[in-house]
């Protein structure tokens, strides 16, 4: 036993492990490696291959075809700025634009300090309360562009817990 | 415990807990707290009910409920006293449903000023009942019979409402032909959009040689701007599992599986909570109600790909590989999952069906027109007032949905079109608001029924720029595996980017109509297939709008940022500065009290801050 924290591949085999072997598993064991570490490292792709039996170009292939899948760590704090039909209609472009200015960064990208992941995200099904952004998975609904750099922030300073939680 | 084979005391006892609930001796409060309430602050009304509860020492029953439809009001708040009419309040706050509680429940004044309606039985003065709502009066609700009056996770309250009777129907009385037979009588066709009779479907891989068969729920809603099948799999989740083991009966299949958005967790977790109470009561596993009929439900997670929606990526996704589709046919009835017969069903497809089965074939037949019967449901949004959930007879004329039910365009601004169908449909005209809303009716109009998602767009929406939209994301969601689609909606694109940017050419319709016909006739699915729909009707129904933008470089909504000017109109602008404190570009400068401030277009980047935060309309955009 030691008492090191254990590494990466260690907690990625040991994720692995708890999986069956057929092929069929690839998609849900990359959904909860990526759960683990945030986002998918090497040695957590080397592990699925492992596991399933799998060239890793072949689990690559799979995880770089989903847009759920990153291989970067994200920042501190992921925003999601909803491209539904509702939210375009809206005003939806506007916000996205303003998020790149006042947070300087590109959707796809991480800030330069690590605080911000911007992200769009199709529609997130909530098209009554459009202009929809989701920070940290808190949706913050009937949005706009004048006011969601305060809006972001103030859910990024104070965390106030999800609210899709039952 | 064993399971429960008897399903009459199965029934009896959710009857006794939902008769308890109902018709008790406390009061019975319900709030929507699907991701809809959620987003409008459901949470924090609940706690602030339960906290004046425990204020004031009210014992009541709470009941979380999935969407009522009536997105527009969330947060809602049901309140029931004993022998007295379910009361629904909207629009509802912390403060709001704290005085609703004090004044209604603990002072007996109903508060007809807070609420919207009256649920069920009984009347209030001075309050319609539901079914007197412009939004639910021509609605005829068999989809979301369920939405909004059960608790989603109590199995109980499902049986209660009717519920499993289709199962116990078809498993101990019916041949599975017998129950194809009646989804063919009652004359069900897909409710993904292609509408495919189910029946039929259901037959197919009935006949097919092979076994195991599978049968799989599409809850891939991926299409930007619908919320149905969120709203059912949120709110009523046992009617999907109900649909999906009667398919398996139907077909032959003993294992079934729904593939869930991965954007959708609430309708994850909710299902997921289901499947496990449906096995524990004996509905899934071996042997289900003693019929010698074995299946059980896996839920799978999809990873956020448009294209998996379609029949064959989906499988592919299932199976572990790139969801990209591939040529049918086989079709996945004879060739599926892992190469075994596969029936695929849409999540209203399933709820319908087990409402049909329940006995209901000749009434869902009765509803409809021509070939088209039955309800369908659409998710109404975009710049209308009353946004929500709508199931309406098929056929109902279009502007019935956005007039009638949906309360017509706010702000007094004109209707221009109405989109149906997401990226694969289509822009309608203000004109076709008396275009049917069924199959043959939509499809001649050039939009489809599609998944059901509609989305209103008033006066101040330029149609070009919805056409790049789509385009946009079709784009960005094609698989690439085949050229029509992956360069071909590329080529279209770059296109429209260049019309909304001021550089049209007069020659770029014709090249636009050239490629769509070319993309619809050799993409290799539907996603192709349908991809230049939505440019394809905004050019029938809004040619003079491209004319403008490619001929006088002039956006005539005011949207394409290379098209527009933001100026401050002088006699309007008092100089409050609220604007110079807005512009993120400091393009607005303060020119004294009383003074209009001044804008320089040249360092304007056209976000139109400005003009949302002035009090006094003095920013015009031309």
């Amino acid at each position: 036993m030691s008492s090191q924290a254990p590494t990466v591949e260690e907690s990625a085999t040991r994720i692995a492990a708890g999986f069956s072997r057929d092929r069929s598993a690839l998609i849900p064991l990359l959904q909860a490696l990526q759960q683990e570490f945030g986002y998918l490292p090497p040695e957590a792709l080397s592990a699925a291959a492992e596991r399933l039996k799998l060239s890793e170009s072949a689990v690559y292939g799979v995880a770089s075809f989903y847009t759920q899948f990153r291989f970067q760590p994200s920042g501190r704090h992921i925003i999601k700025v909803c491209r539904g039909t509702a939210c375009h209609v809206g005003g939806g472009e506007k916000i996205l634009d303003e998020l790149r200015r006042g947070l300087d960064v590109e959707p796809g990208g991480t800030s330069a300090d690590g605080e911000y992941s911007l992200e769009t995200v199709a529609c997130v099904g909530a098209c009554a309360l459009a202009p929809v952004v989701l920070v940290n998975e808190e949706i913050i609904g009937r949005s706009s562009a004048g006011s969601i750099i305060a809006g972001v922030k103030h859910i990024a300073d104070n965390g106030n817990g999800c609210s899709c939680r039952r | 415990m064993p399971p429960l084979t008897d399903f009459t005391e199965l029934q009896a006892s959710a009857d006794a807990e939902w008769q308890g609930l109902i018709a008790g001796s406390r009061p019975h409060i319900l709030i929507g707290t699907a991701t809809c309430g959620k987003v409008a602050g459901a949470m924090s009304v609940l706690e602030a009910v339960e906290a004046t509860l425990q204020r004031l020492g009210i014992e009541a029953d709470i009941t979380q409920v999935g969407c009522f439809g009536m997105c527009y009001a969330e947060p809602t708040v049901d309140i029931a006293l004993p022998g007295q009419p379910r009361i629904s309040y909207g629009y509802m706050t912390p403060e709001k449903a704290t005085r609703v509680i004090e004044d209604y429940i603990a002072g007996g004044d109903p508060r007809p000023d807070l609420a919207l309606c009256t649920i069920g039985e009984g009347r209030v003065d001075g309050l319609p009942s539901l079914e007197e709502m412009p939004m639910y009066r021509a609605q005829r609700r068999i989809a979301l019979r369920n939405c909004g009056h059960i608790n989603p996770l109590r199995l109980s309250h499902y049986l209660a409402r009717g519920g499993y009777a289709g199962l116990h129907r078809a498993l101990t009385g019916l041949s599975p032909e017998q129950v194809i037979e009646e989804i063919t009588a009652s004359g069900l066709r897909g409710r993904g959009g292609a509408g495919f009779p189910t029946g039929r479907k259901w037959q197919f891989c009935r006949e097919a040689p092979g076994a195991p068969k599978y049968v799989i729920c599409n809850a891939d809603e991926g299409d930007p701007g619908a919320f149905m099948d969120r709203s059912i799999l949120e709110g009523d989740p046992h009617s999907v599992v109900e649909g999906l083991i009667i398919s398996g009966y139907a077909v032959g299949a003993s294992r079934g599986y729904v593939y869930v958005r991965a954007e959708y967790p609430l309708a994850v977790s909710t299902l997921q909570q289901a499947v496990a109470q449906a096995r524990k009561a004996g509905l899934l596993g071996r042997n289900i109600l003693g019929s010698g009929f074995d299946f059980d439900v896996e839920i799978k997670e999809g990873a956020g790909a448009f294209v998996c929606g379609e029949e064959t990526a989906l499988i592919a996704s299932l199976e572990g590989r790139r969801g990209m589709p591939r040529p049918r046919p086989p079709y996945p009835a004879v060739s599926g999952l892992f190469g075994r017969p596969t029936n695929i069903n849409n999540v209203k497809t399933l709820a319908m069906a087990a409402y049909i089965m329940a006995g209901h074939a000749a009434d869902f037949a009765a509803m409809g027109t021509g070939q088209s019967r039955g309800t369908c449901v659409f998710a109404l949004a975009g710049n209308v007032r009353r946004m929500g959930l709508v199931e309406v007879p098929m056929g109902t004329p279009l502007g019935e949905v956005v007039f009638d039910i949906g309360g017509g365009i706010p702000e007094n601004r004109q209707l221009k079109a109405v989109q149906i169908g997401g990226p694969s449909g289509g822009c309608l005209p203000a004109e076709a608001t008396d275009v049917g809303l069924d199959y043959e009716s939509l499809s001649l109009s050039g939009a489809i029924m599609g998944s059901g998602g509609m989305v209103v767009m008033d006066e101040n929406t330029c149609m070009v720029d919805v056409a790049r939209y789509f385009l946009t994301f079709v784009q960005a969601e094609s698989c690439g595996k085949c050229v029509p689609c992956r360069l071909g909606t590329r080529q279209m694109l770059a296109i429209l980017e260049r019309i909304t940017a001021g550089d049209g050419r007069p020659e770029d319709i014709e090249t636009l109509e050239g490629l769509a016909a070319q993309i619809k006739k050799t993409s290799l699915c539907a996603l192709g297939g349908t991809a230049p729909n939505p440019v394809l009707t905004t050019l029938r129904y809004f040619h003079d709008e491209y004319t403008a933008h490619i001929r006088d470089r002039r956006c005539p909504a005011g949207v394409c940022k290379s098209l527009i000017t933001y100026r401050i109109i002088n006699d309007r602008c008092t100089g409050c500065r609220l604007c110079v404190k807005a512009c993120p570009a400091q393009a607005i400068t303060f020119a004294g009290k009383r003074r209009p401030v001044i804008l320089d277009e040249a360092v304007c980047n056209r976000c139109g801050i400005c003009r949302e935060v002035c009090r006094l309309d003095a920013v015009a955009v031309s």
